[in-house]
């Protein structure tokens, strides 16, 4: 039985051309890219071609992009980055309900640290209001950082509104645009951003590396401190194969976006039409049209999520989950909470991303499985139970 | 993250279902703090002749609520009454230690369902009716992270010490 991946919000399969080019450095260089003789401009000379392929990724120029160790050591990069270098302006900083853990745990540092958070609530599809971000807005806000789409629902962000207003405030703009870039176009000029936050491991990149990219002129303290890497904006010897995969993924993404673009959005409508008509009791989450063509939130009423994510394993078919059981956390999931969904409903919802490589097969097999699976955990549920009883 | 025996109780969980003229039903928590346990009882003789459940949770409280309902069957009510969530887990092999306070129940429901047989015999129920009990974790001294086990106030939403998110009871 062949195995249906479809939790590429998790890791992404490398690209054959992304495997090609870590094989290659893998062989061929194992320099210190910081050294002048030939073995470490060897790498120096990798990491510029990957530079220059992330760049474009983002309508940026190559020297704003910074090399890290993924989407969270951007995100804390990003805004403990700010606030430190801002420390003397103010230190009030805003965002979202809604935002990746990276996000919302980095600001619970700086309220250690007498920072002011406003944490901005969302509709009902999760969107946040653009005149919210303005009203928030004091003498003291170093930092405005919010996601440009949302990695639990998919609900795309008017970062380039916030954006106007942030400008017009003079107030630096951070966008966490980890479940978006590689997937939708984003060409950091025409946003106007300052900061913005990706990973390779969504778009058939390697795990454990990502870049931010800083707009010139943007007040940035490093993270990571030592040496003159990165511009010296980020010290330590560069993980050089992993962003060497990181550029061609990039490359790879630009290339075949517009293909990619269209496979999602007819595997995603072929699913939720599918899931519609073949299961009762189902609410698709996330915003209706201004959402992520690559995912799917479904929460399913009556049963919970982790249960239902295993069964499907057996099945061959792997999908995430965003039930607190299996959050390791415990705690409900705070995306679909700050949409307004009660915990009950939120225990059941599943996560289901597609990456370039599945198939109309695929999601077939899925909908196949899906109501036997759904069926047999509603069947043990006592609330299903009183449920159809009325 | 399961051990082989919690994994073979939730893909193949026994003494799924009700018990449409069950002696005895026992109901603890609620799908809004995570986990719901039905407990139904056949009584005879003072034995457990059946057993049967229906829960909404996570794969280790259904695998719960399975191992229960094996090791009650056939056991007086006095022996049955003596069953712990621990022994439960126990038998299951082991559950991920954040899982321990949160789905491991099912002691709590088949207690609920004996006192609710009893209090029909005693004519302090009636059929139908439940014995419901909110779900109230195993008490433990003091508050301490799942994590780090560095000592924690009660309410804290995350580890003082490590910063580690703390699980809404703990």
């Amino acid at each position: 039985m062949s195995v249906v991946y479809l939790d590429n919000y998790a890791a992404t399969p490398l690209h054959p051309k992304v495997k090609e080019a870590m094989h290659w450095i893998v062989e061929e260089v194992f320099g210190n890219p910081s050294s002048d003789h030939r073995f470490g401009q060897a790498a120096a000379e990798a990491l510029d071609t990957a530079r220059k392929q992330t760049a474009n990724l983002l309508s940026a120029d190559p020297e704003e992009i910074v090399f890290t160790s993924g989407g969270t050591e951007s995100v804390n990069h990003a805004i403990k980055g700010v606030a430190f270098s801002q420390r003397d302006k103010g230190r009030h900083i805003i965002t979202t309900n809604i935002e990746h853990k990276s996000v919302l745990n980095c600001l619970r540092t700086l309220r250690l640290v007498d920072y002011q958070i406003t944490s901005l609530d969302v509709d009902e599809y999760g969107l946040l209001d653009p005149a919210a971000v303005e009203k928030a807005i004091t003498d003291q806000t170093v930092l405005i950082t919010i996601q440009m789409a949302n990695n639990e629902i998919g609900t795309i962000q008017p970062i380039a509104d916030i954006a106007k207003i942030a400008r017009q405030k003079k107030v630096v703009l951070h966008t966490d645009a980890v479940a978006a870039a590689g997937i939708i176009p984003i060409d950091v000029k025409a946003l106007d951003v300052d900061l913005l936050s990706l990973a390779a491991n969504q778009f058939n990149g390697p795990n454990g590396v990502g870049a931010l990219y800083v707009k010139r002129g943007t007040p940035l303290w490093p993270l990571l401190e030592g040496g003159v890497q990165e511009n010296r904006k980020r010290a330590g010897t560069e993980n050089v194969v992993g962003i060497v995969g990181l550029g061609m993924a990039a490359e790879m993404a630009w290339l075949e976006s517009h293909d990619r673009l269209a496979k999602f959005q007819s595997l995603r409508r072929k699913l939720i039409d599918g899931l519609n008509a073949r299961i009762p009791h189902l609410k698709f989450n996330g915003h209706p049209t201004q959402v992520l063509p690559h995912l799917v939130s479904v929460s399913v009423e009556f049963i919970e999520g982790e249960g239902l994510m295993l069964l499907l394993d057996e099945e061959g078919i792997c999908v995430a989950t965003r039930s607190a059981c299996a959050s390791g956390s415990l705690r409900a999931s705070h995306v679909l909470i700050g949409t307004g969904m009660d915990f009950a409903l939120a225990q059941g919802t599943l996560l289901i991303t597609f990456g370039r490589d599945n198939t109309e097969a695929e999601v077939d097999r899925l909908l196949a499985v899906m109501p036997k699976v759904v069926q047999t955990l509603r069947d043990m549920s006592p609330i299903y139970q009183k449920s159809v009883a009325g | 993250m399961y051990s082989p025996t919690v994994l073979d109780h939730f893909k193949n969980p026994r003494n799924v279902g009700e018990i449409a003229d069950a002696d005895g039903v026992g109901e603890v928590g609620n799908p809004v703090c995570g986990d719901m346990i039905n407990v139904y009882l056949k009584v005879k003789d003072d034995v457990i002749e059946d057993i049967k459940f229906k829960t909404f949770g996570c794969g280790a409280a259904i695998a719960v609520s399975s191992m229960l309902t094996e090791l009650a069957k056939g056991k007086t009510l006095d022996e049955a009454l003596k069953i712990t969530n621990k022994d439960v887990a126990a038998a299951l092999e082991g559950l991920p230690k954040n899982k321990l306070h949160c789905s491991n129940l099912g002691a709590d429901a088949l207690h609920a369902a004996i006192k609710n047989y009893r209090d029909r015999l005693a004519r302090k129920a009636v059929a139908g009716d439940a014995e419901k009990v909110p779900h109230i974790p195993e008490k433990v001294d003091g508050c301490y992270c799942p994590y780090c086990d560095m000592e924690n106030k009660g309410q804290a939403e995350f580890c003082v010490s490590c910063g580690a998110d703390l699980p809404h009871e703990h």
